[in-house]
């Protein structure tokens, strides 16, 4: 199969060769394997039925990303429909526990983050990164993911997950509570001062 | 007065949309004497860059699609086309 044959796009080459970065792609921002897997499959059927379309303007893997992320959005949309019943957005308290009972004031202020961003560049840095996206409930993690990762906007984001934008801002807050004190204690922990 | 948790929700807000006029004054005299709401402001931002760092990066990672999963998907394809 000489690639230069086909000024285009090859169907076949497309599991070979952008399989693994669509099956990336999804798994960060679904967190389940099974899932990521079919919407590489969903992708794949999809560009394939469209393949006439692809005018070749954006390169191949591009072009399939941006199928790939409307796959995840109906995906989210579909998670939203079949599970109705909201589910505890602080299921173990963390984010009551933060603040003081009495006025709201933090309880424990948050550290100093010494030259945080030296830490993008340390690959344990995103192991630590990424167990803590993993350990956010299941619609702040959605939240979180669709607005920093995507770039999605609230109105966007309410139409995907079917709320309002107060309850968008509610969930967006949580998330990065939980993501703060979770890399505060994962990750900077050992050196964050309170100078 | 607002309180760190009211002020770290307008922060956070305030992310992603614009923040009326009394809200931001109301941030801003906040953050001029609380520490903690300033550094959460901060590491909101850290957690904005690192996020999209995170999806250049975890694209770039060595996950790979399952063998079984290729397989399954490839079959998929043969039937489709
Ligand atoms: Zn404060």
């Amino acid at each position: 199969m000489n690639k230069k044959s086909h000024p285009h796009t090859d169907p076949n080459t497309w599991l070979d060769q952008h399989g693994d970065a669509l099956y990336r792609f999804a798994l960060v921002r679904v967190r389940d394997s099974a899932v990521a897997e079919d919407l590489v499959q969903d992708t794949l059927l999809a560009a394939l039925r469209a393949h006439e379309r692809f005018a070749g303007q954006s390169s191949e893997l591009t072009w399939l990303i941006a199928i790939l992320k409307n796959k995840i959005v109906d995906h989210y949309r579909r998670h939203v429909r079949e599970a109705p019943l909201p589910e505890s957005e602080d299921p173990d308290g963390l984010i009551d526990a933060l603040f003081k009972k009495s006025n709201d004031h933090w309880l424990t202020v948050p550290a100093a983050w010494q030259d945080p961003d030296t830490s993008l560049e340390n690959s344990q840095f995103w192991q630590a990164f990424t167990d803590c996206l993993q350990g956010l409930p299941a619609r702040q993690a959605q939240a979180f993911t669709l607005t920093e990762l995507d770039g999605l906007g609230t109105d966007e984001l309410c139409k995907v997950l079917g709320v309002t934008s107060s309850n968008v801002w509610v969930l967006l807050h949580r998330a990065r509570l939980r993501l703060r004190e979770c890399l505060e204690h994962g990750w900077f922990g050992n050196e964050a001062r309170d100078r | 007065m607002l309180s760190c948790k009211e002020v770290s929700l307008l922060t956070s807000k305030s992310m992603d949309t614009t923040l009326t006029r009394r809200e931001r004054l109301a941030v801003h005299l906040h953050l001029l004497y609380c520490r903690g709401c300033t550094r959460f402001r901060d590491q909101l931002q850290f957690l904005r860059r690192a996020a999209q760092r995170s999806s250049k990066t975890l694209s770039a990672g060595t996950v790979r699609l399952p063998a079984a999963a290729r397989d399954r998907i490839q079959a998929a394809l043969r039937r489709e086309r």
